[in-house]
């Protein structure tokens, strides 16, 4: 679904570098994760050195998109203004299966559903015409 | 022991009023640090130009603003430690270095905020995001997901130790009774004269599921300053020294994001406790109180776990039964702490535990108070430490 610029009114990241890169596979429908080239470790937030062996090369290496949902809160009286009209809504920290964790945002699930463990998988939400949120649904186990 | 120990001591303590509204003007801290600055240098039976070093808190008044206030010509030494709440705690190891290896003579802690009255943290969070704990990491990979403010972040920690370990709401509720119970005995607590139950804390609103009002510290207006020399040069000063036992920081892996750690719930406590405790030649038993630096209430539970007062996952048991309140086993935020005296940046920590050990606690005195601790907590996990002994 494609949304003019001017509707959008939340926090967007800053589309620059690695940040950039991230969302831009998004946009593309792939949720990537940086895999170092020494050790093939993945890693998430992105960085430039591999803190386990040093490397500085890397890959973006695709993830299946699924995984568990590990932990969350559920937003009642929102400390942002561009989120009150989403309230009650989930921020979550998602496990995906090969390992990495993310913080993402849990739609079509009514708060008081959701469970530790959860599985859910990767939607992605094309909030404007450069970014594109990687967001979760639950689906059946 | 470490080669701290028993160097160094607060000698002047200080602290203005703890308000919700301030009249007058609110757009520079400095105003209302100098005031507890004031305070703390007179406490200590020195004059303001005796001061020759100031550690100022981040964000906050910069040593050259606070120096051209109170006079000090010959400013020896500075520095801030980027540490959000721990900031005080890792200003006290700093000065203790400083006086102990005579780079500076009296170093002034100052801290303190409009935190009511001024920008809030919903104004900040909009304006201001990158100045936001977690930086460009925050800005770039948690604001899009509208996790913007601490209350979030830190209740889906508390989430997680609920889905791990069986904490429950009443193991969070039973810390923000017993710190109300604490304000009832502080009249500069913002919470005085206003007792809680634990059905007054079930039936407080939501704020972010599973905390509610009363698991959330109160923004406030108010200062806090100490000041730190030598045990030595103690001796010609007017108060009797709070000694500095032992000090420490640590910092979670990776302290920079939240979400990724290989250990979730591992906090700069986990590495710093034992540490401290070691300087101090002392064991998490010998400690007759504690004031815990509190945001909200499961990170008073999660820092008791991970500085080895009880087992991790013990946490929610052990601070019920009144084990944690003033005559309990280890009183914990004896004046209230942030969430019932005031969030004044855990600075009003420090001034409570050199107000335990000199004996002037009044209503609230920890009998026998010989040793206690102070720790700080700040940005993901951060985390400083000071015993303190008397």
């Amino acid at each position: 679904m494609e949304r003019a610029e001017t509707e959008y009114q939340k926090p967007l990241p800053v589309m620059a570098g690695m940040t950039k890169e991230f969302y831009e596979n998004c946009a593309r429908g792939e949720l990537c994760f940086q895999r170092c080239a020494g050790c093939e470790k993945l890693r998430h937030v992105p960085t430039p050195r591999c803190a386990g062996c040093g490397s500085w090369n890397w890959v973006w290496s695709p993830s299946n998109g699924r995984g568990k949902l590990v932990t969350w809160t559920v937003v009642r009286r929102p400390m942002h203004p561009d989120f009150v009209d989403d309230t009650p809504y989930a921020p979550a920290v998602i496990e995906l299966d090969e390992g990495v964790r993310m913080l993402s945002w849990i739609v079509d699930c009514p708060p008081e559903d959701l469970s530790a463990g959860m599985r859910v998988e990767v939607v992605f939400d094309e909030v404007t015409s450069e970014v594109t949120l990687p967001k979760f649904r639950r689906v059946a186990s | 022991m470490g080669a701290l120990q028993g160097r160094a001591c607060i000698v002047g303590i200080g602290n203005t009023p703890y308000r919700r509204g301030t009249e007058g003007p609110v757009d520079l801290p400095a105003r209302i640090e100098l005031e507890a600055c004031e305070l703390a240098i007179a406490d200590a039976g020195l004059e303001p130009t005796d001061i020759d070093g100031i550690l100022p808190f981040y964000g906050l008044s910069i040593a050259e603003v606070l120096a051209v206030n109170l006079g000090v010509e010959d400013l020896k030494y500075q520095a801030t430690s980027h540490v959000g709440g721990a900031g005080p705690g890792a200003s006290l190891a700093n000065a203790a270095m400083a006086v102990d290896a005579g780079l500076a003579s009296h170093v002034l802690i100052p801290g303190g905020w409009y935190g009511f009255s001024g920008r809030r943290v919903r104004q900040i969070v909009v304006q201001d995001p990158n100045s936001m704990s977690g930086g460009v990491n925050a800005r770039d990979f948690y604001f899009p997901f509208g996790l913007t403010a601490p209350v979030q972040w830190f209740s889906f920690i508390a989430r997680w130790h609920m889905n791990e370990f069986g904490t429950k709401p009443e193991h969070l509720g039973a810390v923000a009774v017993a710190q109300r119970k604490h304000a009832q005995r502080n009249p500069n607590a913002l919470m005085h004269g206003k007792p809680l139950t634990m059905d007054d804390y079930l039936d407080s609103a939501m704020i972010a599921d599973p905390y509610r009002l009363f698991d959330c510290s109160l923004e406030a207006d108010g200062a806090a300053a100490f000041v730190v020399t030598t045990l030595e040069r103690a001796r010609d000063l007017k108060q009797k020294p709070v000694k500095l036992l032992g000090v420490a920081q640590g910092q979670p892996y990776p302290a920079d994001d939240i979400v990724t750690r290989e250990d979730v719930f591992q906090l700069g406590q986990t590495s710093a406790a034992p540490r401290a405790f070691e300087m101090a030649g002392i064991r998490p038993q010998d400690v007759d109180f504690a004031e815990i630096y509190d945001p909200f209430t499961f990170q008073v539970i999660q820092q008791l776990e991970e500085m080895g007062f009880c087992e991790r996952g013990e946490g929610g048991p052990f601070v019920e039964g009144g084990r944690i309140e003033l005559g309990g086993e280890l009183p914990v935020n004896t004046h209230g702490g942030l969430l019932s005296e005031a969030h004044i940046l855990g600075m009003n920590h420090f001034i409570e535990a050199a107000r335990q050990l000199r004996g002037e606690a009044g209503e609230r005195q920890v009998e026998n108070a010989e040793i206690g601790i102070v720790t700080g907590f700040g940005d993901f996990g951060d985390g400083a430490i000071a015993v303190l002994g008397r």
